[in-house]
C-alpha cells in the first residue's frame, strides 16, 4: 500500500516538475510548481513527517508561490516569449552539453550511495512529529536555529531599506 | 470493527460537507434578511413562506443563466478559478471537532472527521491556498479590473495571514498542542481560551474578516472602484461558486473561532449534567448532543456577527488596510505572544514553586 502510494506520488512529482520546465506559459509553470509542492508534501506524510508537510504547503504553496504569481501577472508574460530571446544553434548545443554534464555528475554521485537502512530496533517512527522536531531544534540545533533567525532579520531589514522612501521622493 | 469506523467516517465527512453547503446556502438568505432588518426593509418574502425558498430560487436562476467566457480569456484557468475557490473552502472543515464522543453499544464515535495532530497548521495551510482561486480567476479573465481585484486579494490575504498566524501562536503556547481536538478538550466547562486571550481573539477576528474578504475589508471586489473586482467577467454558476465559497469560508472561520477561543462544544456545568445521569453512557451521549447544539449556536452567533458588521461599518481605504495589517496588528500580535509567555512563566512560578 505505502509502496504503491510512493510510486504514484513519485511519478506525479516528476511529471509536474517536468511540466514546470516545458510549459510555454509562465503562469502554467507556477501552477505546476504548486502541484509539485503538494506531491512533495504527500511524500513527507508518507515519511510520517506531518509538520514538514504542513509547513511546506503554508510557506511555499501558500506564500512564496502567491508572490511569484503576483509578479508574473504584473509583467504581462505569455506573449512572444519565443521571439524575444534569440535562440541560436550554438546556445542550444551549449545548453545540451551543460545539462548532460550535470546529469553525469548526478549519476556519478548517486551511483556509490549506500542507502542507510534504519535499524528497526532503535528507529523512532515519531521523530517527525511536531513535539520531537521542536525539542531537537531548541536543544541540539539551538545555535544554527538562532543564526537562521538573525539571517532572516538581516534580509528583512535589507528589503525595508531598499523599499524605503528617500528624502524628497514622491510616490503615491 | 475497522470497516465500521471507515463507514462511519465516510458518512460523517459527507454529513459535514452537506451541513457546510446547507449553512452556506441559507447564509445568503439570512444575510439579506438581516440587511433588510438593519435598513428597515422587508427583505426576500416571495419564494415560499417568509421567503425561505429564496436560496433555491437564486441557485435555479444562476444555473439557467448564460455561461459566458470572454473572448481573450484563458479558458482552462477561467473555469479552474471558481473550482479551486470552492474546493479549498470545503476542505477546511475536516479537522474541526463539532462534538465530543458518542457511545453506541461497544463502539465510541469521535465527532471529528480526521483527527490529525497538526490540525491548526492544516487549517492555516488550507486558508492560505484560498487566494489561488481568486488570483487565477482574476488573471484568466483578461480584464484590468479583474486583475487589480486579484492582486488586491493576494496582497491582503498575505498581509493578514501573518498577523493571524502570530495570534494563533499565543493559543498554541497555552494549549501545547496543534490538534484542534485537544484544544477543544482543554476548554472543558467554562474554561474557555477567550478569558486568557482577549487580545489574541480580537486580532484573530479582524484577520478572519480580512481573510474571508468581508466588509470592512472587501477591497478585492470593491464595486465603487473596481466594478466587481476579480469576478467582474464571471456569470452564471461560476459567479455563484465564488459567492458560495465566500459563505463557506465564513462558516469555517466561525467554527475555527468557536473552537479556538469559545470552547468548541463545551458549555458551563456540563460535568454536573453528565453526573446527574445514573447511566454514564447515557449522560455522555446527552452532553455530547447538547454540545453539538452549543457548537452550532456559537457558529451561528459568529455568522450573525459577520453580517451585522457588514451592514454597519464602511469599507477601509487600501492604504489604511495595509497600515492596519502591518503597523498595528502584527506588532500587537507579537506583544500578545510576549504577554502570554510572561503570564505562563509567572503562573508556573507561583503555582509550581
Amino acid at each position: 500500500m505505502t509502496e504503491s502510494l510512493f510510486f504514484f506520488f513519485a511519478s506525479l512529482t516528476l511529471l509536474c516538475a517536468v511540466m514546470v520546465v516545458i510549459s510555454k506559459n509562465p503562469v502554467y509553470s507556477v501552477i505546476f510548481l504548486i502541484l509539485t509542492f503538494f506531491t512533495i508534501s504527500a511524500h513527507y506524510i508518507l515519511l510520517n513527517a506531518q509538520f514538514l508537510a504542513a509547513v511546506n504547503i503554508i510557506v511555499y504553496a501558500g506564500a512564496i508561490m502567491v508572490l511569484f504569481l503576483f509578479v508574473l501577472m504584473f509583467i504581462n508574460t505569455g506573449k512572444n516569449v519565443e521571439g524575444t530571446i534569440k535562440q541560436n544553434v550554438l546556445a542550444k548545443i551549449a545548453g545540451t552539453v551543460a545539462g548532460g554534464l550535470l546529469f553525469t555528475v548526478l549519476v556519478a554521485a548517486l551511483k556509490d550511495v549506500t542507502l542507510g537502512n534504519p535499524d528497526p530496533a532503535t528507529f523512532n517512527s515519531q521523530v517527525g512529529m511536531v513535539e520531537n522536531l521542536g525539542k531537537v531544534l531548541f536543544t541540539k540545533y539551538m545555535l544554527p536555529f538562532q543564526l537562521v533567525a538573525v539571517l532572516f532579520l538581516v534580509s528583512m531589514v535589507g528589503a525595508v531599506m531598499i523599499g524605503k522612501r528617500e528624502a524628497g521622493e514622491q510616490n503615491f | 470493527m475497522d470497516s465500521v469506523v471507515l463507514i462511519y467516517k465516510g458518512i460523517y465527512i459527507l454529513a459535514i460537507f452537506g451541513i457546510s453547503l446547507l449553512i452556506a446556502t441559507y447564509s445568503t438568505y439570512f444575510e439579506r434578511k438581516i440587511a433588510a432588518f438593519i435598513q428597515d426593509r422587508v427583505g426576500p418574502n416571495r419564494a415560499g413562506p417568509m421567503g425561505l425558498l429564496q436560496p433555491l430560487a437564486d441557485a435555479g436562476k444562476l444555473f439557467f443563466k448564460e455561461e459566458f467566457i470572454p473572448a481573450k480569456a484563458n479558458k482552462v484557468l477561467f473555469i479552474l478559478g471558481p473550482g479551486i475557490a470552492m474546493l479549498v473552502a470545503a476542505m477546511s472543515s475536516a479537522v474541526i471537532p463539532f462534538g465530543d464522543t458518542l457511545i453506541l453499544g461497544e463502539t465510541t464515535f469521535d465527532l471529528i472527521a480526521i483527527d490529525v495532530n497538526i490540525g491548526v497548521l492544516y487549517i492555516f495551510g488550507v486558508v492560505s491556498l484560498g487566494v489561488y482561486g481568486l488570483m487565477i480567476g482574476g488573471w484568466a479573465s483578461n480584464n484590468k479590473f479583474s486583475l487589480l481585484g486579484a492582486i488586491r486579494a493576494a496582497s491582503q490575504n498575505i498581509s493578514y495571514e501573518l498577523a493571524m498566524g502570530l495570534s494563533l501562536i499565543a493559543v498554541l503556547m497555552l494549549s501545547g498542542s496543534l490538534s484542534l481536538k485537544v484544544i477543544a478538550e482543554q476548554q472543558a466547562g467554562f474554561n474557555w481560551n477567550i478569558w486568557y486571550q482577549p487580545l489574541g481573539f480580537l486580532i484573530f477576528l479582524i484577520c478572519a474578516f480580512a481573510e474571508t474578504n468581508r466588509t470592512p475589508f472587501d477591497l478585492p471586489e470593491s464595486e465603487a472602484e473596481l466594478i466587481g473586482g476579480y469576478h467582474t467577467e464571471y456569470s452564471s454558476m461560476k459567479l455563484g461558486m465564488y459567492l458560495f465559497a465566500e459563505y463557506i469560508n465564513i462558516f469555517v472561520v466561525s467554527a475555527v473561532m468557536a473552537t479556538l477561543y469559545f470552547g468548541a462544544y463545551n458549555f458551563p456545568f456540563m460535568d454536573n449534567l453528565r453526573n446527574a445521569f445514573d447511566d454514564p453512557v447515557l449522560g455522555n451521549n446527552v452532553v455530547t448532543i447538547l454540545g453539538v447544539g452549543v457548537m452550532f449556536a456559537k457558529i451561528f452567533a459568529f455568522i450573525f456577527f459577520f453580517m451585522w458588521v457588514r451592514w454597519t461599518l464602511p469599507r477601509f481605504r487600501y492604504d489604511q488596510l495595509m497600515k492596519l495589517g502591518w503597523n498595528i496588528l502584527i506588532p500587537l500580535a507579537i506583544l500578545n505572544i510576549l504577554l502570554t509567555g510572561g503570564g505562563i512563566l509567572l503562573y508556573d512560578y507561583f503555582t509550581k514553586g
